[in-house]
């Protein structure tokens, strides 16, 4: 409000010699900017064409044909990647909202599940996620269990939940720790117990902390769902590596790559946005 | 009986020692005021009293009844004695209507219905009806302190200890906040107040204790210890704050 009104008062009147500069300065900043970009651009455009591939290139990754005869199946596949990471999501967030809560038991007789928690964490954060997809996917089912619990979309889907809820957990503890201690004891001194302070007081600021971190974890989960084409389930990556064997031509893989960057940008964008927010709440 | 009695109360924070054996008796209704400089132990004591501190050494008797027992459950001793803290401390995350709610919910299992109208009426009394349904980032400092002392009296405390809740306020505020205490005074509320302000302790206390390194060196009502202090260092310390 003060703003506009000093925005108002500044446009009816002449510039104060500051405004003067300052606008000067950002016209400035703003053409050397543009000029900057369209030079790069430039550059783009003129010389990758004269690489002697491009040709090449063009005919196999840019394919304009083979992406509209295939683009509609990819976004068909792209539909298990979504329904794999619908079910994934609300499992890892309960998962590792109780693996955090682990972590943070005081009582001895509980002690197990607080290293536990421990142990949990450092071993999923410490694998990569392929490994335990293989691990998981390929050796669960070679127990020999029986329809349908031998689907690689189960077990695949656990590896994802197994590791993933590790991250969650180890942001949603960073959350609890970063809840000043003298909440807790304005709590303890109402005569609430440790769980009704965690449960009323700590975890509802906690969780609202990390929201933005945690977006970012899930929106890591959503790429990582087409790891699991590796054991088995038919999703965009290998529906367009099925399209590209077809087909021969590598359009498809840019086609998958169209549509994952078509969800995870704005959700990146607007995870930075609540994080932009946050800080700007803080200070 | 006292309602509440010190004996020999001690507590160290690793090798620091902040109370060195603090005696101090409070009857029903009395308002006892705390001064001394910064790190005389006057906050430790507090928390103490309310058990957010175990302390090493000594006893602390409510009605008789030793609260420091150690491995005693705290919460319903918390629960009858209320303590403002100087920054507040209200929940970011609610409004003052539900700060104030929290506890009588959630220890004292009263529905959400029934607090209704106390709690209004607890607001009403402290002026603040207009504003029960903001965030605390929605309020003034002052307002914020009141809603702290509103949400610690809703659990109907036997005693209030107050952590000199003024200091953090900026100077404009801090006559609302001390009306408040006024007003609890007159009602018979039995309070211990850790303080900057000795204008206000001079005019209201029953008793003033000038803490010196953990101990409390001199003890009497305003009148004497103000005006005719018998030790050099309570007499240093009116100096320089006076």
């Amino acid at each position: 409000m003060t703003d506009q009104t000093s925005l108002q008062r500044g446009s009816a009147q002449a510039l104060t010699r500051r405004q003067a500069y300052e606008l000067r300065l950002r016209r400035r900043s703003t053409t050397i900017a543009a000029g900057s970009t369209l030079a790069v651009v430039l550059a783009v455009v003129l010389l990758v064409p004269l690489a002697p591939g491009w040709d090449a290139v063009k005919r196999s990754f840019f394919n304009g044909e083979v992406f509209a005869k295939t683009f509609p199946g990819l976004l068909d596949a792209f539909l298990m990647n979504v329904a794999i990471f619908l079910w994934c999501a609300p499992i890892i967030a309960v998962l590792g909202l109780v693996i955090a809560l682990f972590r943070d038991v005081r009582s001895p007789a509980l002690y197990p599940l607080r290293l536990f928690g421990a142990i949990y964490t450092d071993v999923f954060r410490g694998l990569p996620v392929i490994l335990v997809i293989y691990l998981i996917g390929f050796g669960v089912p070679g127990l020999g269990l029986p329809r349908p619990w031998n689907s690689p979309y189960i077990w695949g889907s656990l590896a994802l939940i197994l590791v993933y809820a590790a991250y969650v957990a180890e942001v949603i503890r960073s959350g609890i720790d970063s809840i000043h201690h003298s909440q807790r004891a304005a709590a303890a001194s109402l005569g609430l117990s440790d769980g009704e302070t965690m449960r009323y007081v700590v975890l509802p600021q906690a969780i609202r902390n990390v929201a933005p971190a945690n977006m970012n974890l899930f929106i890591a989960l959503q790429k990582d769902v087409a790891l699991l084409s590796f054991i088995g389930p038919v999703e965009v990556f290998r529906q367009a590596g099925v399209y590209k064997s077809l087909m021969a031509n590598f359009t498809p893989y840019v086609g998958a790559a169209v549509i994952f960057l078509a969800l995870t940008i704005p959700a990146t964008r607007y995870a930075d946005y609540l994080m932009n927010k946050q800080r700007r709440r803080q200070s | 009986m006292a309602k509440l009695d010190l004996q020999g109360v001690t507590k160290s924070f690793g090798d620091n020692m902040v109370c060195r054996g603090i005696d101090l008796s409070v009857d029903e209704g009395e308002m006892v005021c705390l001064i001394g400089a910064s790190g005389s132990g006057k906050s430790t004591l507090l928390r103490c009293i309310n058990l957010l501190e175990p302390i090493d050494d000594g006893r602390i008797l409510l009605d008789g009844l030793d609260i420091s027992e150690p491995g005693l459950n705290p919460q319903p001793i918390r629960a009858r004695i209320g303590i403002v803290f100087q920054s507040f401390n209200l929940f970011p995350h609610m409004t003052a209507a539900e700060n104030v709610m929290l506890a009588p919910r959630r220890v004292l299992g009263k529905s959400r219905d029934a607090l209704e109208a106390p709690v209004k009426a607890l607001f009403d009394r402290f002026d603040l009806g207009q504003r029960m349904h903001h965030y605390p980032d929605q309020l003034s400092g002052g307002q914020q302190q009141r809603v702290a002392i509103i949400r610690a009296l809703a659990m109907q405390p036997e005693i209030m200890l107050f952590d000199e809740i003024t200091s953090a306020l900026d100077p404009e505020l801090v006559g609302e906040v001390l009306d408040v205490l006024r007003q609890l005074r007159t009602e018979g509320m039995t309070m211990i107040l850790a303080t900057h302000e000795m204008a206000f302790a001079r005019e209201l206390a029953d008793k003033v204790c000038f803490l010196d390194a953990g101990r409390i060196l001199e003890e009497g009502p305003p009148e004497t210890l103000f005006s005719n202090p018998r030790e050099d260092r309570t007499r240093a310390f009116l100096k320089r704050v006076l």
